[in-house]
């Protein structure tokens, strides 16, 4: 493959090779940023439920 | 009492109180002629196409009535206490298990047995392939007892399980119901059935042996 | 005299403790990131770059770099769900129950990526998005499966039941993966199914080869990586009333 566009248009097939790379990369993300940010939200309640218990 | 005993009296009781419920009986009766006999009016009555789609729909519609039964296999039991009773005997609980099964296939499967040839009748299913038909049915009903029988028993403890039970059921009886709708269809073109006829005998004897240990497990933990 | 080396026995014992577990996952963590970076990015330099086009299905094939990795590990990962589920029922371990739980929504996204990359390929190639043969339909039930776990986790109050629950249901699962695939090959084979799917060429060119290898070894990190994410929360969450928990708020 020579040029960058030639790449993106992956011989015509470029709408479902992406899309297929896109969708991956989205869940997989999903998959690691959902319970990092659970993991704050959980701490920051305990913290607070545990000062109001003090 | 010995095993044997609790055995037939655990069937006993459970036939006994379905006989004075009768709408346990009828329902998923009524269920399986109202869902096969919906198909005709939904696909057109080209009897062709019925004719082709018969061995799936007779067996989808079965296998949909016997899963909505599936709740009465331990819901009253659990509702009135008994069922803690149940797992209170000495007696192994998967042999008690085996039998409310057994007791479960003939109030909702053998119902389907009886009226399934004449749904097929009405789909134009080729008379030849009825014994197919039969036969299928009485080797696989007894096996979605047994495989529903986990489902319900890991769901038992919940307010609202029906949904949950399908989902989790359905997996499970997929090979059966492709095993069971091939073979009539087979049937019906004039082939020989005996590959899936035996691979059905399998999954019977299969499930018959396994199914009761993790059912039971599952209602252990459940009631408690 | 056990056959099993002291100090491993000694790291299964400490590994069941969930605080040391989850201090454990932190130092692991940036170990694991960044070799599955390295390898994420080698495996998609190769294979969308470096990998020569095929000359039957020309680029479209890339799509076998994600597809095929991803419906392993939807595989590779009920499996372990299944084992986790064994661990949890035989020798309650908390810590087994965990990681089946944290695993499930990945093995049900593993599973998603895979049918519906497998349709994105199969549409310009084959000319549908679906179609009923066995692997197709196995790969649906295996989403089917998933997402029971995870339902029935869910619907069950008392999170310990429920770890049991789904225990049961996981164990039971994985005898059905192996019959579901086996049934339906049957079933495609009796009524002639459509293709026979292009993995099965005997020989794969090395240079399409190894990016292929690479990433399934990316995705098994990943796997790794993200289970331990989940499951540190999941450990947070059952633990928060322990002194280890409090302690761990009060360091911050």
């Amino acid at each position: 493959m020579n040029s960058f566009a030639e790449f993106l248009a992956m011989g015509g097939y470029g709408f479902y090779v992406w899309m297929s790379y896109g969708i991956s990369t989205v869940v997989l993300l999903l998959n690691v940023v959902i319970p990092i940010i659970q993991k704050k939200q959980f701490l920051r309640e305990l913290a607070l439920k545990q000062k109001r218990a003090k | 009492m010995s095993l044997m005993s609790a055995f037939f009296a655990v069937i006993r009781r459970d036939l006994i109180l379905a006989f004075r419920r009768r709408a346990e009986i009828a329902n998923p009766l009524f269920f399986f002629v109202l869902v096969v006999s919906l198909f005709p009016l939904g696909v057109g009555a080209n009897p062709k196409l019925l004719q082709i789609m018969a061995p799936g729909v007779i067996w989808v519609s079965a296998l949909l009535a016997v899963m909505l039964s599936l709740d009465s296999l331990f819901r009253s039991d659990f509702d009135d206490g008994s069922l803690e009773q149940l797992l209170l005997s000495p007696h192994p609980l998967t042999i008690l298990v085996m039998a409310k099964i057994i007791a479960h296939w003939l109030v909702t499967g053998v119902p389907l047995l009886v009226v399934a040839p004449l749904l097929a009748i009405f789909l134009g299913l080729p008379e030849q392939a009825l014994g197919t038909l039969f036969l299928t049915l009485v080797l696989a009903t007894p096996v979605l007892s047994l495989i529903g029988s986990i489902g319900v028993s890991l769901t038992v403890g919940l307010r609202r399980g029906g949904m949950i039970i399908s989902l989790l059921v359905l997996p499970l009886y997929v090979p059966v119901l492709i095993f069971a709708s091939n073979a009539v269809e087979m049937a019906g073109n004039g082939l020989s059935v005996d590959p899936q006829i035996n691979i059905l005998i399998a999954i019977f004897f299969m499930s018959a042996v396994l199914a009761p240990l993790p059912a039971a497990a599952a209602l252990k933990m459940s009631v408690n | 005299m056990s056959i099993v080396p002291e100090f491993i026995v000694r790291f299964y014992h400490k590994t069941a403790s969930p605080p040391y577990f989850y201090s454990l996952s932190n130092k692991l963590l940036p170990w694991l990131t960044a070799i599955f970076l390295i390898l994420l990015g080698y495996g998609l330099y190769g294979g969308l770059y470096l990998a020569p086009t095929d000359y039957q299905q020309g680029d479209s094939y890339r799509i076998i770099y994600v597809h095929v990795p991803a419906a392993w590990m939807s595989l590779f990962i009920y499996v372990v769900m299944a084992i986790a589920g064994g661990i949890s029922l035989i020798w309650r371990m908390k810590i087994a129950d965990v990681v089946l739980i944290s695993s499930a929504p990945i093995g049900a996204s593993f599973t998603f990526i895979a049918l519906v990359t497998g349709s994105l390929w199969g549409k310009p190639m084959w000319g549908t998005w679906w179609v009923w043969d066995a692997r197709l339909t196995s790969e649906l039930i295996l989403l089917f499966l998933y997402l029971g776990v995870i339902s029935l986790y869910g619907a069950i109050e008392d999170k310990r039941t429920a770890s049991k629950a789904v225990a049961i249901l996981a164990l039971v699962g994985v005898v059905n993966i192996p019959i579901i695939h086996y049934s339906v090959q049957w079933w495609n084979t009796l009524h002639q199914g459509p293709t026979v799917t292009k993995m099965d060429k005997p020989s794969i060119h090395l240079d399409m080869l190894i990016p292929l290898l690479v990433m399934a070894t990316a995705f098994k990190l990943y796997y790794a990586i993200a289970m331990l994410q989940v499951a540190k929360v999941e450990i947070l969450m059952r633990e928060q009333n322990t002194q280890w928990v409090k302690k761990l708020l009060e360091d911050k």
